[in-house]
């Protein structure tokens, strides 16, 4: 995806510049861009060691598999069609619940594993069944707790209060998931109509 | 509003408390296992970093050649009408297709406008509240090789837009909270 983006980000902006823009503010942009990549970076790297190591804390424990056991009812709820299918359920839990403790390096692995294991009772195996398309809206919600990366670099650049965004984010969030899950149960619903 | 700020002052503090509490019951070696992670943490940094570099020039360079402003400007009669910020409109269009280049327009944005201004407080909580939707999708499916996705991505767009718009909002409701 970069490898188109960023060449016609960057060819669009020069010919701009040369034929309706700034050209002496386009060059001091490519220099100062990199600077603030920079910037951004090192005071980033504090809070994503930071968080990673507590993080790292709650994926060596059990601390995952019991939060786990407190969403089981949402998980039946989102997933019905998988019933009794207790070690697929356990997956796609331990899954929400990385994505929502935002440990993205394990909620990834956890997540393609669930998919996997779909894919195993998949009746087609070239299209997405309706667990799978569940499981994937999920992990496209962004359902976490602690926005850890804006919190970083809105501290970066020397707010007042870096946390006091994370109700707002909440709200958002949790709108933004009510509406995915709806339209997926809605597109399913509608699905089995036209059969 | 007070109540608000306590909750999200009081959110990290109080995952981190649980998480410690828990690894301490548990008997584990809890620094042992922090430093594992920190340094894991050091290495996932190092890799974003020339991702980041480039991505942060060429944000910058569509910033500043006056591209951005010239987009934005087409689209503002329709944004206007829902009275949705213009600024945002180009953090909005990245957000579902690149992680990266949407961290580093954010941070454009709130460095442009202030880190706590109206639009810098809605920047990041747009951030925080979608994902990069169209890449995760192509990660998952991938994984399993199927190529047809049904309604997928048209579910996770209308999510995203619905978290947009409700950052927005919710941003502008609470602004007096915020100063």
């Amino acid at each position: 995806m970069l490898n188109m983006l960023w060449p016609t980000f960057i060819i669009g902006s020069i010919f701009y510049g040369i034929f309706c823009g700034d050209l002496n503010k386009l060059n001091t942009s490519i220099m100062s861009g990199a600077q603030d990549a920079i910037t951004t970076c090192l005071t980033l790297l504090g809070s994503m060691c930071l968080w990673s190591g507590v993080m790292s804390i709650a994926e060596k424990t059990k601390f995952i598999n019991n939060i786990s056991k407190i969403i089981s009812p949402i998980v039946n709820f989102l997933f019905p069609e998988l019933k009794e299918n207790k070690k697929i359920k356990k997956e796609i839990s331990m899954n929400m619940v990385a994505n929502i403790l935002g440990l993205g390096n394990s909620a990834t692995p956890l997540g393609l594993k669930a998919m996997d294991s779909l894919q195993k009772i998949n009746k087609n195996k070239k299209e997405l069944s309706d667990s799978m398309a569940m499981l994937i809206l999920l992990n496209t919600a962004s359902l976490q707790l602690i926005p850890t990366t804006v919190i970083a670099i809105r501290s970066s650049l020397g707010s007042q209060n870096p946390t006091n965004i994370i109700v707002p984010v909440w709200i958002a969030t949790l709108v933004a998931a009510i509406v995915g899950v709806t339209s997926v149960k809605l597109f399913i619903k509608l699905g089995r109509k036209k059969k | 509003m007070q109540v608000i700020n306590y909750i999200s002052n009081i959110a990290m503090p109080l995952i981190l408390l649980i998480i410690l509490m828990h690894g301490l019951i548990e008997k584990q070696k809890v620094f042992d296992l922090f430093l594992e992670g920190a340094s894991e943490g050091i290495k996932i940094t190092l890799r974003i970093f020339p991702t980041l570099i480039g991505l942060f020039v060429a944000i910058s360079m569509l910033k500043d050649s006056g591209i951005i402003d010239f987009i934005t400007n087409l689209l503002s009669p329709g944004l206007d009408l829902i009275n949705f910020p213009k600024e945002i409109m180009p953090l909005a269009l990245l957000r579902p297709i690149s992680g990266n280049a949407s961290i580093a327009i954010a941070t454009n944005i709130m460095k442009t406008f202030g880190v706590d201004s109206n639009l810098g407080i809605i920047a990041a909580t747009l951030m925080g509240a979608t994902e990069t939707t169209i890449y995760t999708i192509a990660v998952y499916t991938s994984s399993v090789k199927i190529t047809k996705t049904r309604f997928v991505l048209i579910a996770g767009l209308l999510a995203d837009i619905a978290g947009i718009l409700t950052s927005v909002a919710v941003c502008r409701f609470l602004s007096n909270g915020f100063s």
